[in-house]
């Protein structure tokens, strides 16, 4: 399958002179190949490389829905500021295949460089002095190590143009690679460097970095949602898998001893979820992960957590839908879904983080919160910010584990569902003497017994919405709602999840100032702050991965406010920066 | 020491539903596994699916988790894995196991999770008042199949048996004593334990007089230890290679049909090995 291009066509120095002066601050490293070949891989480890040395890194991967050949890449942007987008702008590519030159070549800029084994004749004429023959497979060759390996050549060789330490990167390769494949791979990122060094090449001009760098990891979304996941002190994890949320059930499988947690895939979503309340209702604590395609499966067990009461966090990651979709690319279309999912009416929370930082905070929360008001809780993902990485600061230190309500013996009768002021019942598990703990998918009076008396099951709808109090205290504890930019500008620019990244690296580029307003809370909604927010503007536009506006329908159901621009982009790309700041720019004119 | 093991709940079963007679064997075993000391009560969960069976959880005093539709044994699987030191028993029917559940039910015979599920096998779907399940007879006619069910039924026994269940067994809700001798065996077995309990719907499937004429008990020199013998035995009835005996039809030719503990190995439990 090929990916159609959505980059600016030409090369974007000569078409946007004026937003070319900031991106001289920015550079953008692209590896391109075949699946199969270690895109991934060779992106990641550059990024973590250029963390390492003080950058901001932003690094997102494009690939197709299958295991060999097609087209993958990595594209990787840094710079010496916060970076929460990328760039198709290219300074640097490296083709670990022909497809690679042939589709990437337009986005070349003034000085860029693209690395190749060879081009063909049409294309060498083209680049000119922008093509680097570099033989990345004749040296693979050379040293008896198999053709994967030319992209560590690749690498030594960026490391000279960028003018990074050959060092670091020798050090990164010993701890991705196993023993007996390292010295291979770091012989060739050598002879990558020599080689680049007998050209006597000029280095890419360097990009000031600042000398002590703030401790920051190089992180992918769904691990640093697994990260606060874990720091909030969860038992279980189960998923089956699907993407774009597999990496967090990867992670957490490969750790599981070291951060005392169980892992298991059972045998499709039903069986995750109904599991994970079979856990919850013996008192320990359980995530359960998937995408749109997944939780569609699950929703008669969500609704059984909301009846139940049962605490339980799903990470929801969105992926191009309907149906199977564009299964490995991004869309923000399950906004709706996620907020009224299941059927019947309970009480849920949605959490929709931005970056990877959120992610991690979101993930810890949503294991709090689940478990302080006893319902379900979504953590809302997608693809761009599941897969993507970025440098982030991720402080567990500040993580506590809140149980809620839990009673380990009981005196007396006890019911599970007892009417409580806060709609809260105190929670007892199976297994303590004295205690008969009922929980039922009927609608049950305060013992867990079905009812059908039309008071009680009234009684029982009231109580759980009760709990509509405590939370909006603990929303209010929490940003729901974030602000950046100008916030005394009535240019307002309004996003939720993902699209935080594109948003603001698109700020930096804006020709007026706007206040830029990030929805975190989706359920419940903080209708008093997005009013006061909203309620002044002039011009008040929706940044959104969907076609539906979903998250503009909200701020109007929730606010009757009404957006007065969208852009909308559903083609299951992921919102490229200068095309964003283009379209903002025109909107805000 | 009688457990006081009934609820305020008011049962709602048809009168004389054999139901009550898996109600009574097992409050029966609870009580005796209770009084010698090898269970404590808190420790006992018991859980149900939805279908007539599904009422059973709220006429019980005791930790129950009445799950949706189809989705029992994921939820027991859960309870158990969280907490091994629970005795998890789940009670289904073949509406919800073999028609909504089916998928589960395989794969926690060949998980091996230590849970023990009952079925209340009516071969009917009665809450719903009386269409055909994966256990009607062909040409069983319900308000869904006025002229017949065209589908042949399945054999649950043998089903199990090939996805790697290591306790097997049938037994007849009639007969209270033999139904809760099963009931123990399948909790003191390691694994996973499977009894299809066939129970009779007086309402809607009424099968007393073809089972009654037709059962007889495997006693205890049948060898348990053996999937090919128990394989045999559970062909005795409803061989899915002669369609020759259709479950509960009369003129099938079917003479006898076995009952009692098919098949009971030991193989290492799901949660010894997470």
């Amino acid at each position: 399958m090929q990916r159609e291009k959505y980059a600016v066509p030409l090369c974007y120095n000569f078409c946007m002179p004026e937003l070319h002066r900031l991106h001289k601050e920015i550079h953008t490293v692209l590896i391109g190949g075949a699946a199969g070949d270690g895109v991934r891989e060779a992106g990641i480890s550059l990024g973590q490389l250029l963390a390492k040395v003080g950058y901001e890194v932003f690094a997102s991967i494009d690939y197709p829905s299958l295991i060999r050949g097609g087209h993958n890449s990595c594209r990787v942007s840094f710079s010496k500021e916060k970076i929460t987008s990328d760039y198709s702008n290219l300074d640097t590519v490296v083709a670990l295949n022909e497809e690679t030159v042939k589709l990437h070549m337009n986005e070349l800029g003034e000085n860029g460089v693209i690395f190749a084994d060879s081009f063909e004749d049409e294309d060498k004429t083209k680049l000119g002095a922008h093509a680097v023959e570099l033989p990345m497979s004749a040296f693979a060759k050379e040293i008896n190590a198999l053709p994967i390996m030319r992209n560590s050549t690749a690498l030594g060789a960026v490391c000279y143009l960028l003018d990074l330490p050959l060092e670091m990167m020798i050090e990164r390769l010993r701890i991705v690679f196993k023993e007996k494949v390292h010295e291979a791979n770091i012989t060739l990122a050598k002879m990558g460097y020599e080689f680049m060094e007998k050209l006597k090449f000029k280095h890419t001009k360097q990009i000031y970095r600042e000398k002590i760098p703030d401790k920051k990891e190089f992180i992918e979304g769904n691990i640093a949602f697994a990260k606060g996941l874990v720091a909030a002190g969860p038992n279980f994890y189960i998923s089956y898998p699907m993407t774009p949320s597999s990496s967090i059930l990867h992670y957490l499988a490969r750790n599981q001893t070291d951060l005392g947690i169980k892992v298991i895939q059972p045998e499709n979503e039903l069986a995750v979820i109904n599991m994970a309340l079979g856990m919850a209702y013996a008192g320990k604590r359980v995530a359960i992960g998937t995408a749109g395609g997944g939780f569609a499966l699950m929703q008669e067990a969500f609704s059984l957590a909301g009846m139940a009461e049962l605490p339980l966090v799903v990470a929801l990651s969105q992926r191009q839908a309907p149906a199977t979709g564009s299964p490995t690319h991004t869309a923000q279309g399950d906004l709706q879904f996620a907020i009224h999912a299941g059927h019947g009416e309970f009480p849920r929370i949605v959490l929709a983080p931005g970056d990877a930082e959120e992610a991690f905070e979101c993930g810890a929360e949503a294991l709090n919160l689940a478990w302080e008001h006893q319902l379900p809780v979504i953590v809302l993902l997608d693809k761009q910010l599941s897969e993507s990485l970025s440098t982030a600061k991720l402080d567990a230190g500040k993580i506590k584990i809140e149980n809620g309500e839990i009673l380990h013996k009981v005196s007396g009768h006890y019911g599970r569902y007892a009417i409580t002021e806060s709609g809260v019942s105190p929670m007892v598990f199976p297994g303590t003497p004295g205690a008969v703990v009922k929980v039922s998918s009927y609608e049950h009076d305060e013992d867990g017994i079905t009812t059908e008396d039309p008071k009680i099951v009234k009684a029982m709808g009231d109580k759980r919405f009760a709990k509509a109090k405590g939370i909006k205290k603990e929303m209010a504890r929490n940003t729901a709602v974030k602000v950046y930019g100008d916030p005394k500008s009535k240019n307002v620019i309004v996003f939720w999840g993902s699209t935080k990244g594109a948003v603001l690296e698109a700020a930096k580029h804006l020709d007026k100032p706007a206040k830029l307003v990030q929805i975190v809370w989706l359920v419940p909604f903080d209708s008093k702050k997005v009013t006061e927010e909203l309620e002044d503007a002039k011009k008040i536009i929706d940044v959104e991965a969907n076609r539906m506006a979903q998250l503009a329908s909200l701020i109007r159901e929730k606010t009757g406010i009404a957006v007065s621009d969208k852009i909308l982009r559903y083609d299951s790309v992921p919102f490229d920066t200068i095309e964003l700041a283009e379209q903002l720019n025109a909107a805000l004119k | 020491m009688d457990l006081n093991l009934s609820t305020k709940a008011k049962i709602t079963w048809c009168p004389g539903c054999p139901d009550n007679a898996i109600l009574v064997a097992f409050r029966e075993t609870v009580t005796e596994l209770v009084n010698a000391g090898s269970l404590k009560l808190e420790n006992i969960v018991a859980m149900s699916g939805i279908g007539c069976h599904g009422k059973i959880t709220d006429y019980l005093n005791m930790n129950t988790f009445t799950s949706l539709h189809g989705r029992l044994v994921p939820t027991m699987t859960g309870t158990k894995v969280a907490n091994p030191a629970l005795t998890v028993v789940g009670f289904s029917g073949d509406g919800d196991s073999y028609d909504e559940g089916l998928d589960h039910l395989i794969h926690a015979a060949r998980r091996n999770s230590d849970i023990n599920l009952f079925i209340h096998d009516n071969q009917v779907f009665a809450l719903t008042t009386g269409q055909a399940t994966p256990t009607s007879p062909k040409g069983f006619k319900g308000r869904s199949t006025p002229t017949g069910t065209i589908e042949e039924p399945f054999n649950p026994l043998l089903l199990m048996l090939s996805a790697g269940a290591t306790f097997v067994a049938r037994s007849y809700a009639p007969e209270i004593a033999k139904t809760k001798e099963i009931m123990k065996a399948a909790i003191a077995h390691k694994g996973f334990s499977f009894a299809d309990i066939i129970q009779p719907c007086l309402t809607f499937n009424d099968t007393r007089d073809y089972y009654g004429k037709r059962i007889y008990w495997l006693d205890e020199k049948f060898p348990t230890n053996d999937v090919a013998t128990a394989t045999e035995k559970a062909r005795e009835y409803g061989d899915p290679s002669t369609r020759s005996a259709n479950s509960g039809q009369a003129g099938s030719g079917q003479d006898k049909i076995p009952f009692g503990i098919f098949y009971s190995v030991e193989k290492p439990a799901f949660e010894e090995q997470l």
